[in-house]
């Protein structure tokens, strides 16, 4: 029954295993991501999720198990950082990455769908449309004001912000965000909240990696909790929030 | 395309410096050539050919500067590919001299004659003409520097590892052009040259020309870096420098960008190596020596990293230094430097043309920030 569930998926992960000089870091894991779902994943230190993301990205190989993207068709595995990043797939970083001597709107214009070839770049001109896209996602990640500023002048909310942007600019079909609040005040934390139900809502899949259990009450979407390498549960947040194994888990140590 | 790429180099430093590069290239050989050595402002042929040298180093510290003040890659070797453009640049040099060699073989160079050779290497071959030899200014630094870039970058190699293998390298070919039997003159290297697509090397007017060409190469590189760094394709070589990893995963093919800076820096290199030899008369294996390439280094950090124009100061002003110093204090030459790069490092981190360019910077910001309106900067 695997085969038609692969072929509705957006990303497919199936008894994946992973091991670093034989610490399992993931026991065969599996995981559904449908086209268009938003999903939260929770889950102590060492649970796997990092390197969950890892994989799907494609700095790390699995030792065994299947990943594969858009319904099945492009097994992951195989590709490169770089050509995963092509397909579609954007990850934004536990601490925010940026690059902090360019100036808030050149970070966008890097990130924005184009030829990635190094002969394409030479020769480059910004287009409108591309300034256009530019100030549709400042407007989205609202630093509209900070555009000529340098990244590395933005406060560490800011940064988070203008990585998520930077993820938009891309368009992927599929966003992996790691910890977008950690470090944030409340206030961001709800902002950040909205902006990726925002982008949800225009049609992404995203897959949000965290800690903060009211951040992931207020994203509102289906949880899975991983622990230990593995899925421990999976359903709503009340529904895992009261699943033993995950108070155990979590409240038993 | 090309015009616009070109184009968009051109900010105000980058068109001062040209101008000020193309200026001394025309008017230190005019005078030198038009004066009468009695005159006040007569500039004589030995500094003609020591500004020449100077040149080529400009041109070195550029194509370094494109690199390490860029991308990041801080190479401990690109006195490798300067060395190798000097010697495809004495090979052609060398199979000029014909039969007026001391020992008047009219195929092969003297030291080859002196080894008992009978026949001229394979590798020797094609170099009399201009042309060919050319060719290989270009495609023997750029090649061992593709190679070299392919796969070091592919395996992921950065920082101190990256240099301590580009020591590695340009050590590796000290070795190796020491050896007799390579066939490039060992320790003597390629000396004794005649003249240079017909012209006498020795003749104040062909100093005068290399001259020129110097400057001329310098101004050339300096358009293309700027070019370069202003373009999406620098922008990328930034984003590597800042967060290597945050580039790759947003689709660039990190290893494919590095390979080609690397490429065209190692190509710029290769060039100035060629101009530098017909001006200094030699080439041998100690240009390829390890310390070179970090005084190099040293230009660009006192110059200024990541400014192309601080590249072109630092080497001449560290340059001059030395000619200096190992005039009048020989002994100390080497202190002197060591301790400028400590200075440098310690109170002026972003070096001479990074340091103005932050004080005007926080001038203009200021006269912006001010209510009254201030003078135009």
């Amino acid at each position: 029954m695997t085969e038609p569930l692969a072929h509705r998926a957006l990303l497919y992960l199936d008894d994946v295993r992973v091991s670093f000089d034989g610490f399992k870091a993931l026991k065969g894991l599996s995981l559904t991501i449908e086209p268009g779902e938003m999903r939260a994943i929770i889950g102590p230190n060492g649970a796997g999720k990092t390197t969950m993301m890892d994989v799907v990205t494609g700095k790390t190989r699995p030792d065994s198990g299947e990943v594969l993207f858009d319904g099945g068709g492009v097994d992951l595995t195989r590709l490169d950082e770089a050509a995963i990043a092509g397909l579609g797939i954007g990850r934004k970083f536990q601490k925010p990455t940026v690059f902090e001597s360019h100036t808030v709107e050149d970070n966008l214009y890097l990130a924005l769908k184009a030829d990635r070839g190094p002969f394409a770049s030479l020769f480059h001109r910004l287009g409108a449309d591309e300034a256009a896209r530019i100030d549709e996602i400042l407007a989205t990640v609202k630093l509209a004001d900070r555009r000529d500023d340098l990244a590395a002048n933005l406060s560490h909310g800011q940064k988070q912000w203008l990585e998520i942007g930077m993820l938009l600019a891309q368009e992927p079909k599929l966003l992996l965000v790691d910890e977008p609040v950690a470090g944030m005040t409340d206030a961001e934390t709800m902002e950040t909240a909205a902006l990726l139900r925002r982008i949800h809502d225009s049609g992404k899949s995203v897959v949000v990696v965290e800690h903060d259990m009211a951040f992931v009450r207020e994203l509102g979407v289906k949880v899975t909790v991983l622990h230990e390498g593995g899925v421990l549960s999976e359903g709503s947040i009340d529904h895992v929030a009261s699943d033993p194994r995950v108070i155990e888990v979590y409240l038993g140590r | 395309m090309i015009g616009h790429f070109l184009f968009r180099g051109l900010d105000r430093g980058v068109v001062v410096a040209l101008t000020v590069i193309l200026a001394i290239g025309v008017l230190v050989p005019a005078a030198n050539l038009l004066l009468p050595p009695g005159h006040p402002l007569h500039v004589p042929t030995y500094l003609v050919t020591l500004f020449g040298k100077y040149a080529t180093y400009a041109t070195l510290a550029l194509a370094l500067d494109l690199v390490w003040g860029y991308c990041g890659i801080l190479s401990l070797g690109h006195g490798a590919f300067f060395a190798l453009g000097g010697y495809a640049m004495g090979m052609y040099l060398m199979r000029q001299i014909g039969s007026r060699g001391v020992y008047g073989n009219p195929l092969l160079p003297d030291f080859m004659v002196f080894l008992n050779w009978k026949e001229l290497p394979w590798y020797w071959l094609g170099f009399d003409r201009f042309g060919f030899a050319a060719l290989m200014v270009v495609l023997v630094p750029g090649l061992l520097a593709f190679v070299f870039g392919w796969f070091a970058f592919r395996s992921r190699v950065t920082g101190v590892y990256l240099s301590i293998i580009t020591q590695a390298l340009t050590y590796a070919l000290l070795l190796a052009f020491f050896r007799n039997d390579m066939g490039f003159g060992g320790n003597n290297g390629l000396t004794d040259f005649k003249d240079i697509v017909g012209f006498p090397v020795q003749a104040a007017g062909t100093r005068a020309a290399l001259f020129f060409l110097s400057c001329l190469l310098v101004a050339a590189s300096l358009l293309l870096a700027a070019g370069i760094v202003k373009s999406k394709f620098g922008k990328v070589l930034i984003a590597i420098r800042d967060a290597e990893s945050r580039t790759r995963f947003i689709g660039y093919r990190v290893a494919t960008y590095k390979t080609v800076v690397f490429t065209v820096s190692g190509v710029l290199a290769g060039l100035a190596g060629a101009l530098y030899v017909p001006q200094v008369g030699i080439i041998n294996p100690s240009e390829f020596a390890p310390a070179n390439s970090i005084e190099a280094v040293i230009w660009v950090a006192v110059g200024g990293r990541g400014t192309l124009t601080g590249a072109i100061v630092g080497a001449v002003a560290v340059n001059w230094g030395k000619t200096w110093f190992t005039g009048a204090l020989p002994e100390f030459w080497l202190f002197a430097l060591g301790g400028l790069f400590v200075v440098v490092t310690l109170f002026l981190p972003k070096g001479i043309v990074g340091t103005i360019a932050e004080i005007r910077a926080k001038r203009t910001a200021a006269a912006a920030a001010a209510p009254k309106p201030a003078p135009a900067e």
